[in-house]
């Protein structure tokens, strides 16, 4: 792999953990706009490769939590099952839409988010 | 009735996670603190244990789609934790309300360079 590829990969790590580390979320919102305007992803390949990167980020930080005794496992099952459901039926449904679409739709959801942010 | 609602917002945070590729923290953190009352650390901590399933599962359906670079998205999350680190130190050294509004200002730019893009290009 060139290095300057490798650099702008650990660049966009960085940025997501950074994110994560702040915000308690997974970096999902910092990955998949990275890897399409450092790499020319498209949109979808963009958010798959994304989820991967979650579940590994996902996983350190959920481990790192559970150390400190912060992780109540029930409610995040009593959550997460019908998240797994949603997530089935959400990739399913972006595979019939168009990639722009999936832009348009990402920048709403940077737009709530950042509401939030400015609201907190 | 909590239950049923923290499922229900469960299932659309996962729809979400799967459509945008986020893993849904966005409305679990919400479903944990709002109808389970968790406080704000310890929703934000559960959410992750969400999070992971979730994460896990949309990428086996995405591969399946052939949408996943494995090599990419596996060195971004072996390199997270120096972020993650970098991240915790930040926010114990800068305003936390600081690091919120540029946070909120760098993502509406981004969203306005999506929908730029978005719009420029065919399909």
């Amino acid at each position: 792999m060139a290095a300057d590829r490798f650099l702008k990969l650990a660049v966009t790590a960085t940025a997501a953990g950074a994110f994560s580390g702040l915000f308690g979320v997974g970096g999902g919102t910092v990955i998949v706009p990275l890897l399409i305007f450092l790499f020319a992803y498209g949109e979808r390949a963009a958010t798959g490769t994304s989820m991967l990167a979650i579940a590994v980020i996902g996983a350190f930080a959920a481990l790192g939590q559970a150390l400190y005794g912060n992780v109540d496992l029930l409610e995040g099952l009593l959550v997460g099952i019908p998240a797994v459901g949603g997530v089935v039926a959400g990739a399913a449904i972006q595979q019939r839409v168009p990639e722009r679409s999936i832009s348009l739709l990402f920048a709403a959801l940077l737009a709530v988010v950042a509401i939030q942010f400015l609201i907190a | 009735m909590e239950y049923v609602a923290a499922a229900l917002l469960g299932f659309a945070g996962g729809a979400v996670g799967g459509l945008l590729g986020v893993g849904g923290g966005i409305l679990f953190v919400p479903a944990l603190a709002i109808f389970l009352d968790e406080p704000q650390l310890r929703a934000e901590a559960t959410s992750l244990v969400a999070i992971v399933p979730v994460a896990i599962v949309g990428a086996w359906r995405q591969n399946a789609y052939g949408n996943v670079r494995v090599r990419d998205g596996l060195i971004v999350g072996a390199l997270s934790p120096l972020g993650v680190a970098a991240g915790v130190v930040l926010s114990n050294t800068v305003s936390e309300r600081a690091l919120e509004v540029g946070f909120a200002l760098l993502l509406l730019f981004v969203a306005t360079q999506l929908v730029r893009r978005a719009l420029r290009a065919p399909g």
